[in-house]
């Protein structure tokens, strides 16, 4: 089924969450919500499942105004954030309700129900589970539950609530693959929110990062974490630096680079973002020209960390924290210790209009708390 | 370590005892404030039921079974059941309501609504019963209306179930509320997305989670209708045989030097209230452990 909303807005009391969404959601097309909390991505989900009504705009499922529609027509399942299990079922009982509650005209029969139910439970693994009830299940068993009674009615679309939120990190992977193959093998569409990056580029088809109610970039994973639009959006999907410069003329000089910049970014004082892994680093006058634009100034070894194939460098750059990740043997072959100073590259520097950049004052937040954690340096 | 239960009764020496719990309090002292704590409850509870029971059966059992059976007691004990039995299902199924219009939906004015459900707590009953006096009665608001059309509510049977109804109004509503404020609204929410109607939700979602605490206020709730003294003496106008209702009977038996009679009607009021007291602990215990429960099954 194909979903789409246009021009939705939403207030709750005087907050906006949503402010004029547009998006579609093609047919059996896999969507993930990115967002950190209180951008609006579960309101819109909440409002594609019709638990809540947006103050204007238009809800479109396969075309039909969905606004008008019963939850039954609707034909939508939804796995909530923690479950919503039925306490007081068994887990089978919890899988049946939806079909059970049919009207006797569309019910199936008895036997019908509970080759159905059998069915769901060991499609999600739980088959040996049915009498249970939720207190005796693990969370991921939980999920798994939440997710076959959502199954249970048939649905054409499928929308999970930070699916994976209360999960440990291994339960977590492990039922991400499998709601991957379910969605493949059911042919539904499904769109899920969350808040963790990682899950969002892994799982998704497509992505739309969202913010403050509005929808920041939609495009595949790919897209989204090369090609990020809006400095919201870089900042969100991994660690930043930040770096001042202007623009001028469509131009911005860097380093000893001068590098065009996207049409459309007004000229002015700028900023340019690039991650850690695309900070170059070299021994101080040692320089040999690339192609990456090279800092005049050197930066000065503030904290190196290794695990396993990467290390973690910290510099300080004109008073300002660096982070810069480079692999072992690039750290060995530099030999750089605490207090050591070094040149810096910039590879693939995102230039954005500095007031944009400031508009995700949330993220700049984020990015001061982590420079704070280390602050006694230790030798490598 | 398997000593250590034993170690918290009281008896037992204090000297060894002391590095190992965490009570510092003397011997002495524990054994003073447990046998003032038993004093008190002795005097201001067991005593009174001794003497509820014993008064009632001085002139024997005999006498205590004509007591019950005289015409005008049975007729207050009819009264008194009927009543509860009216007032029961109604507050049960107003506090269902009310519990869940507060807690599932939001709206204007919600606030003022779980205060008012708190009135008939803060009010006291006699104030309850002369409220519907005046509302009522001939001389009040709606009495003349009332009486053209011959409907008699004060000084008969309507009064008495309007005052009950009254004060039991909070139990059933206060016992849903906060459980069903922490509970939320997501299993309903689930069972809307999942295509059941309204009555649905309510039948197989959101009274299955509540159903100890409905029946604990339904419980409470009976107790008081049986026992509610203040506001139906001002409403029942104690016409005996009719409008008398068990608590008003022991009343008009005691004025009548009838002691043996007021005793013995007091005694079944007492033998109600305990057989309350006990299926509300068992519930209480029931309820506490449900989860045990679920495992069983």
């Amino acid at each position: 089924m194909r979903l789409e909303v246009k021009d939705l807005t939403k207030h709750f009391e005087s907050t906006l969450v949503l402010d004029r969404i547009n998006l579609e959601i093609r047919e059996r097309e896999f969507v993930g919500l990115l967002g950190p909390s209180g951008s609006g991505k579960t309101t819109l989900l909440r409002i594609f499942a019709g638990l809540v009504f947006p103050d204007s705009g238009q809800v479109l499922i396969d075309g039909r105004d969905a606004l008008a529609l019963p939850f039954e027509e609707r034909q939508i399942g939804f796995v909530f954030q923690s479950y919503a299990l039925f306490n007081h079922m068994s887990v089978f009982e919890n899988v049946a309700f939806g079909l059970k509650v049919r009207s006797r005209r569309k019910r199936p029969t008895k036997r019908e129900i509970e080759d159905r139910v059998r069915q769901l439970l060991k499609l999600v693994q739980l088959g040996e589970l049915e009498s249970r009830f939720p207190a005796q299940l693990s969370g991921g068993q939980r999920q798994r539950v939440a997710l076959a009674r959502a199954l249970a009615i048939d649905p054409k679309v499928l929308l999970l609530d930070e699916p994976f939120g209360a999960l440990d990190a291994k339960v977590r992977v492990e039922l991400r693959r499998s709601l991957r193959d379910i969605h493949d093998a059911t042919g539904l569409t499904t769109v899920f929110v969350t808040h963790d990056q990682e899950e969002a580029l892994d799982l998704a088809d497509r992505v739309a990062v969202m913010n403050q109610g509005c929808i920041e970039q939609i495009g595949t994973p790919t897209q989204i974490y090369e090609e990020p639009q809006t400095p919201f959006v870089f900042d969100f999907l991994g660690r930043t630096n930040s770096f001042d410069c202007v623009i001028e003329n469509g131009h911005v000089r860097l380093g000893d680079k001068v590098l065009a910049v996207e049409p459309g970014t007004p000229d002015g004082p700028a900023v340019a973002f690039v991650r850690p892994h695309d900070i170059v680093l070299s021994r101080a006058g040692n320089a040999q020209p690339t192609d990456d634009a090279r800092l005049e100034k050197p930066a000065v070894v503030r904290f190196v960390s290794a695990l396993g194939q990467r290390a973690a460098v910290e510099l300080l750059y004109e008073r300002k924290l660096i982070e810069a990740e480079t692999s072992r043997e690039k750290l060995t072959e530099l030999g750089l210790h605490v207090g050591d100073r070094c040149s810096i590259s910039l590879r693939l520097p995102r230039i954005y209009a500095k007031a944009d950049a400031d508009r995700t004052s949330g993220a700049e937040g984020q990015r001061g708390m982590r420079l704070r954690v280390r602050r006694r340096p230790r030798a490598a | 370590m398997v000593d250590l239960a034993s170690d918290f009764v009281v008896e037992r020496p204090a000297r060894r005892d002391r590095r190992l719990l965490p009570l510092t309090e003397s011997f002495a002292v524990r054994v003073t404030l447990i046998a003032i704590a038993l004093l008190f409850l002795g005097v201001f509870l067991i005593l009174p039921l001794v003497v509820v029971f014993s008064e009632a059966l001085r002139l024997g059992l005999r006498a205590y079974g004509a007591a019950l059976v005289e015409p005008h007691t049975l007729a207050a004990i009819r009264l008194t059941l009927l009543t509860a039995i009216i007032v029961v299902p109604l507050n049960a199924a107003f506090g269902i309501a009310a519990a869940w219009a507060i807690t599932k939906f939001n709206f204007r004015g919600k606030d003022l609504l779980i205060t008012l459900i708190d009135l008939p707590f803060s009010v006291s009953p006699v104030i309850g019963g002369m409220v519907f006096v005046l509302l009522f009665g001939l001389q009040g608001v709606l009495g003349p209306w009332l009486a053209t059309h011959g409907i008699k509510i004060v000084f008969a049977i309507p009064g008495i179930v309007i005052a009950t109804l009254f004060v039991t109004l909070p139990f059933v509503a206060r016992e849903l509320i906060p459980l069903m404020q922490k509970q939320g609204t997501q299993q309903e929410e689930a069972a809307l997305m999942l295509g059941a109607n309204g009555w649905q939700v309510l039948r197989r979602v959101t009274l299955p989670n509540v159903k100890w605490s409905l029946l604990y206020g339904i419980l409470l709730c009976n107790g008081r209708a049986i026992g509610e003294f203040g506001a139906v003496a001002v409403v029942s106008g104690h016409i005996i045989g009719l409008t008398n209702t068990m608590p008003l009977q022991v009343e008009v038996l005691y004025n009548d030097y009838a002691f043996a009679a007021a005793f013995a009607v007091a005694s079944l009021l007492t033998l109600m209230a305990l057989a309350t007291l006990g299926l509300k602990t068992w519930l209480e215990w029931r309820a506490g452990a449900l989860p045990a429960r679920t495992r069983l099954h």
